[in-house]
């Protein structure tokens, strides 16, 4: 296959940005994604040019590194799937794609395809714990859990921080990865002790870091790799009002 | 150089009395002076992460540093199957002695006795802090936590989270890590890579980092430095970690005087995604768990190139069914490795180039129904499909050994302090409790072992038995250290030569996958030998590297990696050569026993081989701590 790629390209967090055109050759449908940029980027290094910059590690959808916008969408928009599990099986020779980061004010451009999702960390740092300390827990089978309320904490506990919500979303929300975290351990007993202080210092974190609201148009569900329910939003809503009615911490 | 002593420091008295009494025995530090102590934590995964959280919350002030944009990204993350605990919650006879018993026939009789046997007593606390912290444990209906099968053990005590347990156990760590840096009592410091170790007067006293963002090489002075840096595997090129896994900590230590231990016991993993061309990345493991319902096979006939689907019952060889009929499907890693690989070999294999077994699911769909084996695995067949295009419930999976882990590490003590005095070294990275070969899901129990119960308390020892100030960042060997760091990054950048550092990487893994891979002999790794040395040589005056050093540079980052893989890659071939004798993975083909099993040579060869660096191109020494067995009894392993 054949392609021409349509590639953002930025020095730095500070300098201008701008699409730069590139030709993908000898594409085979049997590469992932990432493999078709390692293959362009070889070229690059063989004319002596900079190879474009973009974040992967595990490569198989679980780490969360990936991030970048394909034709538009976050991952690529392939159902359930990160940018590193797409294949290029799924793309036709002689296409154009344009590949870009995640656009947010919260995540700022370190170069090229990569940005600073540190935001997210500060996130759970406000909040998204339980607080226990190592050593004199009970023992495990002292504390039952319904396999359904397991199940749905599962559910929610699956994000993988990867930030395809903001990018997807037009006000650059980060509502659905903050209610996975105060779901997940909102449902679950050991986490229902501090549920009320959890959900209000998060969504505080949250909009300090500069992350815009959540209008519920449901894009963020629709891109996210990990399929994570927008209904875990409206969990997280109700929480947020009890929360406040009972007059915060 | 000053002739090391290793002294494993395993405490006297009867076997599972030992931690206990340790315990007690080691010097504790106040709680008023905690803070006053700075500790330096290498990597963000299970046993990093675990660690910096759990010395923060002692009271100890602690920086903690990761490669990844986040902690929460450390490789970890990727495991799939679940973690080993001797709870006996399924009353199947499962006790602390069974899975020290497991674990230490496993790895072959090639582990130390003793921190096995912690490791089996401290598993249970694990599954009970895990729980507390809220990771979402597979359960029964009944509320309690539900358990599945693993290979190498005839008892269920593999706990789960789906096919996630490794993300939730790692988000356990992060979020409790995330809770202390948010009190203030951790700085984490993201996106940035060790590059040397500090030591002053004899001790570990710091590290030399870059800042990847901005390139920005600056040191840490700590009274402590804690590693967690993980496994080698990437010095194949293909495996299943992360891409940007390394050994460059590690490595750099080993030059600054921390002895490493066993380096060629490397684990191939029986059940990945087979490699499907040149451009490969990386290798995607299908979890052990799948083992379970799947049944591996492959044609009696060579080159039978018909679809799985047309071959005859007949037809086929359930090659590890009919080689070890009590564990079946479920033998341990390396044998089901080399048992795919001889049927390749013999020209049996399937897919293309012949490199390939099936793990076949039709007979479990027959008797269960496809929607519970949906159920238990539909994300690895989901994941299967989008990387194949294959539909696994309808025609077998193709799978391919891979390497996946590395047994072997930086050399470390009961207390995980390596031969440098200060170096804590956790997790995969060390090399203490599996041996020659690792069972599955225990590799999350050693890394959380070792970070929430066995650190925490051997560290304070070192602290109040060594009262060694601590310097400051501008310290002579700092700056020392520092200008050692630029200089080589500088010399990266000026070669300006034809190859790219992919093909220096991939060449150098094909090598080492080809000489020290599933199987090895005295010629293939005297080849490799010979050959790494010429190649790094190459490196040095023909790869090429754009960019500057000031700024975001991914080919400068993979470039330091793979130069320091074409140094260990050396060790790795040399360890395998002087290792004469087969055992658990390491399987040297002149050393088998009439069926094609590992042949041990207890003899000569029951000891831990610790490599002291001599400088570059020189052979370094090999020391070697004994290994004593009192609780059980060396056996040829068996699996039949």
């Amino acid at each position: 296959m054949k392609l021409t790629l349509k590639v953002w390209r930025q020095q730095d967090p500070t300098s201008p940005g701008k699409f730069v055109t590139y030709e993908a050759r000898d594409i085979i449908p049997e590469m992932s994604f990432l493999e078709m940029l390692d293959e362009v980027n070889e070229g690059l290094l063989a004319r002596g040019e900079e190879p474009i910059a973009f974040d992967s590690d595990c490569r198989e959808g679980i780490c969360g590194t990936c991030s970048m916008v394909i034709n538009g969408l976050p991952h690529g928009g392939q159902k359930a799937t990160t940018a590193c599990q797409l294949h290029m099986r799924l793309f036709t020779d002689g296409e154009t794609i344009t590949i870009e980061p995640w656009r947010a004010r919260a995540f700022p451009v370190v170069r090229d395809l990569v940005v600073d999702r540190s935001a997210f960390d500060r996130i759970i740092q406000a909040g998204g714990f339980v607080s226990v300390f190592t050593g004199g827990t009970p023992d495990a089978n002292l504390i039952p859990i319904g396999k359904p309320d397991a199940d749905l904490a599962m559910d929610a506990a699956q994000c993988i921080g990867c930030g395809a919500c903001v990018a997807a979303c037009k006000n650059a929300s980060a509502m659905l990865f903050v209610a996975a975290k105060v779901s997940h351990l909102g449902i679950l007993p050991q986490g229902r002790v501090e549920k009320d202080r959890r959900v209000l210092r998060m969504v505080q974190a949250m909009d300090k870091e500069g992350f815009g609201s959540c209008t519920v148009t449901g894009s963020c569900e629709a891109v996210c790799p990990k399929e994570i329910s927008l209904r875990f939003i409206a969990r997280m809503n109700r929480d947020y009002s009890v929360s406040l009615l009972k007059g915060g911490e | 150089m000053t002739r090391m002593k290793l002294d494993s420091q395993i405490p006297s008295g009867p076997l599972a009395e030992k931690w206990d009494k340790h315990k007690f025995d080691l010097k504790l530090v106040n709680p008023a002076n905690k803070r006053k102590f700075e500790v330096l934590v290498v990597g963000t995964g299970l046993a990093g992460a675990s660690a910096a959280a759990t010395l923060a919350e002692l009271g100890y002030s602690v920086t903690c540093f990761c490669y990844q944009d986040s902690p929460r990204r450390a490789h970890s993350i990727a495991a799939q199957g679940g973690i080993n605990a001797a709870k006996n919650y399924k009353n199947d006879g499962d006790s602390v002695h069974r899975l020290f018993y497991d674990t230490i026939k496993g790895g072959d009789f090639r582990a130390r006795e003793a921190n096995v046997h912690r490791l089996a007593e401290v598993s249970v606390s694990i599954i009970d802090q895990c729980v507390a912290q809220g990771v979402p444990f597979a359960r029964e209906y009944g509320g309690l936590l539900d358990n599945r099968s693993f290979g190498g053990a005839q008892v269920s005590r593999t706990f789960y989270a789906r096919g996630q347990t490794g993300q939730q156990l790692l988000l356990g760590a992060y979020q409790a890590l995330s809770r202390q840096a948010g009190l203030g009592s951790v700085k984490i410091i993201p996106r940035t890579e060790m590059l040397e170790l500090v030591v002053v007067d004899g001790h570990a006293k710091g590290i030399v980092v870059r800042d990847m963002a901005t390139g920005a090489v600056s040191s840490y002075a700590g009274d402590a430095v804690v590693m967690a840096t993980g496994g080698y595997s990437n010095a194949f090129y293909l495996s299943t970690n992360a891409v940007g896994c390394n050994v460059t900590a590690a490595f750099r230590a080993y030059k600054k005087g921390a002895a490493f231990a066993n380096p060629c016991y490397t684990q191939i993993h029986p059940t990945c995604i087979p490699v499907s061309g040149d451009h490969q990345s990386k290798l995607t493991l299908m979890s052990e768990s799948l083992r379970n319902d799947g049944r591996v096979w492959v044609p009696k006939q060579k080159g039978d190139k018909r679809r799985a689907g047309d071959i005859a019952e007949s037809d086929r060889d359930y090659f590890l069914e009919r080689k070890y009929p009590s564990f079946g499907n479920l033998a341990p890693r390396d044998i089901s490795s080399r048992a795919a690989k001889e049927a390749c070999d013999e020209g049996r294999g399937v897919g293309p180039g012949g490199l390939g077994v099936f793990l076949d699911f039709s007979d479990s769909i027959k008797r269960l129904g496809e929607d519970k084996i949906r159920e238990r695995y539909a994300n690895l067949f989901e994941m299967y499909e989008r990387i194949t295009g294959e539909n696994a419930y309808q025609m077998p999976m193709r799978i391919f050994p891979a390497v996946h882990y590395t047994m072997g590490g930086l050399w470390v003590d009961y207390n995980l302090m390596s031969t440098v005095p200060g170096l804590f070294v956790l997790g995969e990275a060390n090399f203490s409790d599996h041996g020659a070969n690792r069972l599955g899901a225990s590799a999350l129990m050693q890394g959380l072992a070792d970070g929430y119960f066995v650190l925490p308390y051997t560290i304070g020892h070192y602290f109040a038995t060594n009262k060694v100030a601590r310097p400051t960042a501008s310290h002579a060997e700092f700056r020392a250290a520092e200008e050692a760091v630029r200089a080589r990054i500088q010399k990266l950048l000026t070669i300006k030569g034809k190859r790219t550092v992919r093909s220096f990487h991939r060449e150098l893994g094909r090598l080492v996958w080809d000489k020290c891979g599933m199987a090895r002999n005295e010629k293939g790794l005297k080849e490799a030998l010979r050959r790494i040395p010429a190649m790094r040589e190459e490196f040095w005056s023909n790869v090429t590297i754009t960019g500057s050093g000031e700024s975001l540079n991914q080919t400068l980052e993979h470039a330091g990696r793979v130069a320091d893989f074409l140094e260990f890659c050396e060790l790795m071939c040399l360890d395998a050569l002087t290792r004469d004798e087969s055992c658990g993975g390491h399987f040297r083909t002149e050393h088998q026993t009439e069926e094609g099993e590992a042949r041990r040579d207890d003899e000569n060869f029951s000891f831990v081989s610790a490599w002291e660096y001599q400088g570059l191109d020189q052979q370094p020494v090999l020391h070697k701590e004994p290994l004593v067995y009192e609780g059980v009894h060396m056996s040829q392993r068996s699996y039949k």
